[in-house]
């Protein structure tokens, strides 16, 4: 059987299948699964149903990593570490809002983990609603656009930042549009003990209102406009960026998806690309994206 | 051996020896002490193929067991009140999931406003999550009863996480003689956990799936089915308990003093000891009054009480809980097992929140019911002249 089947319900275009897939074929399916709540779950894990070809758990929204981490300690405890290693596979809410206590614990005590949060930014699987993820000027059903409003108005959560500031040996960003980048990434993670924390940005066909193949086209414009700086950090350090060339202005981005065309019509949307555009260059700054000009 | 211990140490011993893989927990009082001396046994590499973790919350630490018992290991943890309920999302989880998971709720009663002190709001609260739920009298029936918990809770039949409840400070808190069971005793008596289903690489399993309406509901019936199962299968264990100490270890309800009662009074947990020297003092008086223990609330024993009543006019139940808008949790339970059959049933809440409970007011509830002074239904007793301030 293959780690992750097909005929899982995922919509065409989806970026969850690709960044799973990419990650269990780094793990060769050596490993458990910890799975919260949400559109990864839903699209998998039927019952009779599921697409799930390595040992897999789904509890709570917001229990996926100290359910792992119990994993974890019963391997150890039972003298089955060998068995192979545990991932957690959890949505950007379930990440940096309703599971955020639980991760923190668990990045804390540092538990030997890896812990992929599937960043498609916000909360997909029930509508489309904000999640602390979500980047700013997005329209969600929860911060929707009206004659005040233009879309969400707080900026996304540093959940990269978070993750390093506890100490963790490997924190990283990754993407749907980079298969190869996952799968190296998650190797490199294997060479650590204790918590990794992988983000990978992946694209939401029905969210982002883009079709079946728009999604890795954006996915991968947020790469090369420097709004989703793929880089990585070892100990708190920060070891290798994706460099870009040619680093695109926010708006191509932008332009290609509907939950951020109304930034092109409302009054305020001028000023939110903008910060948009700051926050982009700023990522190139911070991270050094930009590859120099001879 | 026996030895004067606290009622923490009554647990922790009895856990150790049932050698537990994981342990996660979160302190709150008055629960601390049994995880504190179970992990001073983990510094002190006391506790054998086990890992232990201080979680960062309640919720965590039963979230950690979640993984580890569904991974094959044998866990435990404590907890109680705020705690319990921080928990239940999970326990009500692992529950569905059947997972053996055992739990010692140190009872306390629920904010606001805030109490650390004793009642079972905090355990009744959990009436409906589909796990086991026994109240212990004293710190021996706690300690008698975890490595039965495991035994129950492990088996094929029922796979149900496992909830012992002991009254906070008046147990936990209290020095008691306790006969501590000896390795060698406790390995005899408790096997290994041979889990049906567990994680593993080589035969992979879904664990948790979501269930649409055309399959949700026979999970919820084969839950059912596990609580209903569990009966015969605690039942099986009281008895292999008291003929492999020789004590006299009863079952889900102790009847005592009761065949030629016009009054049987129904108690749970610690009070039952004191209601008993109540009660044996009246019938010195001649009073033909009689005590029932309830152990078990969950699987409710409908049939035992049924029968324990057969021929009892009066029934009075105490209890340190009130299902607000009804009566007492015991009272509805035991209105329920006795439909159809004309009793009298006076429900009192008694000791909220730590409130002392003195002899006294055991005598007077009795008196009154005894001479006609109270009315059938419900009552708090031992409430002072109090000026609400809403409104």
């Amino acid at each position: 059987m293959r780690y992750f089947s097909s005929g899982h319900g995922a919509c065409p275009g989806c970026g969850l299948p690709i960044a799973v897939k990419n990650v269990l074929q780094a793990l060769d399916g050596k490993c458990f699964v910890v799975n919260s709540t949400g559109c990864l779950e839903i699209i998998s894990s039927q019952y009779g149903k599921s697409a799930w070809g390595v040992p897999y758990i789904h509890s709570l929204f917001e229990n996926a990593a100290p359910v792992a981490a119990g994993i974890e300690a019963a391997l150890r405890a039972l003298g089955r570490k060998d068995e192979g290693h545990v991932v957690v596979f959890a949505g950007d809410g379930a990440t940096a809002d309703i599971g955020f206590g639980c991760l923190s614990g668990v990045m804390d005590r540092n538990h030997d983990i890896i812990y992929i949060c599937l960043d498609n930014e916000a909360y997909q699987n029930t509508g489309h609603q904000q999640s602390g993820l979500t980047p700013m000027g997005e329209a969600t059903t929860t911060t929707p656009v009206g004659k005040l409003m233009p879309g969400k108005l707080g900026k996304k959560k540093d959940m990269v930042s978070i993750a390093v500031a506890h100490g963790i040996p490997y924190v990283a960003t990754s993407s749907s549009a980079f298969p190869a980048d996952i799968r190296r990434k998650v190797k490199r993670a294997l060479e650590f003990e204790g918590t990794k924390y992988i983000q990978i940005h992946s694209p939401c066909v029905t969210g982002w209102g883009v079709d079946g193949k728009g999604g890795i086209i954006a996915a991968k414009l947020a790469v090369e406009t420097g709004l989703y700086p793929l880089v990585e950090f070892e100990y708190g350090k920060l070891t290798r960026v994706r460099k870009i060339k040619d680093r695109k202005p926010v708006e191509e981005y932008l332009k290609i998806q509907r939950r951020f065309r109304h930034l092109f019509k409302h009054p305020m949307g001028k000023q939110i690309i903008e910060e948009l555009q700051r926050i982009a260059d700023e990522n190139a700054r911070k991270y050094g994206l930009d590859v120099e000009k001879k | 051996m026996m030895k004067v211990v606290r009622g923490f140490y009554s647990v922790a011993h009895a856990v150790k020896t049932c050698r537990p893989n994981v342990i996660s927990a979160y302190p709150i009082t008055p629960q601390t002490e049994i995880v504190e001396n179970l992990a001073a046994m983990y510094a002190n590499g006391e506790l054998e193929n086990c890992v232990y973790i201080t979680a960062e919350s309640e919720f965590s630490a039963a979230s950690i067991l979640v993984g580890a018992s569904a991974t094959g290991a044998r866990t435990f943890t404590a907890t109680c009140s705020q705690g319990l309920i921080l928990m239940s999302e999970v326990l009500i989880n692992a529950a569905g999931m059947r997972l053996p998971i055992v739990l010692v709720n140190t009872n306390r009663a629920l904010s606001a406003p805030l109490s650390i002190w004793n009642d079972h709001q905090d355990s009744m609260f959990m009436r409906d999550a589909g796990i086991i739920q026994v109240y212990v009298e004293n710190n021996q029936e706690a300690h008698d009863l975890i490595p039965q918990a495991y035994k129950i809770a492990e088996n094929s039949k029922v796979l149900l996480p496992f909830m012992i409840c002991m009254d906070g400070y008046k147990l936990t808190h209290a020095y008691e003689p306790v006969d501590l069971h000896s390795q060698e005793m406790i390995d005899e008596f408790l096997p290994p956990y041979e889990p049906v289903a567990k994680l593993s690489v080589d035969k992979p399993l879904t664990f948790g799936s979501y269930a649409p309406p055309h399959i949700y509901m026979e999970f919820r019936v084969a839950l059912q089915n596990a609580t209903e199962r569990a009966r015969k299968v605690m039942e099986d264990v009281f008895k292999e308990w008291a003929e492999f100490t020789g004590r006299d270890w009863k079952s889900h309800i102790s009847v005592e003093n009761v065949d030629d009662a016009e009054l049987a009074v129904i108690t749970l947990g610690s009070i039952t000891s004191l209601v008993r020297d109540v009660v044996e003092s009246l019938r010195r008086e001649g009073k033909k009054v009689g005590l029932i223990k309830l152990r078990t609330f969950r699987p409710f024993p409908n049939d035992e009480i049924r029968k324990a009543l057969k021929n009892v006019n009066k029934v009075i139940v105490l209890e340190r809980a009130v299902s607000f808008g009804n009566e007492g949790q015991v009272a509805i339970e035991v209105k329920n097992a006795l439909y159809g059959k004309s009793k009298e049933i006076y429900s009192f809440a008694i000791g909220l929140g730590g409130r002392d409970v003195p002899r006294e007011l055991i005598v007077k509830i009795i008196d009154n019911v005894m001479q006609g002074k109270v009315k059938q239904g419900f009552h708090f007793e031992g409430v002072q002249e109090f000026k609400e301030v809403i409104p």
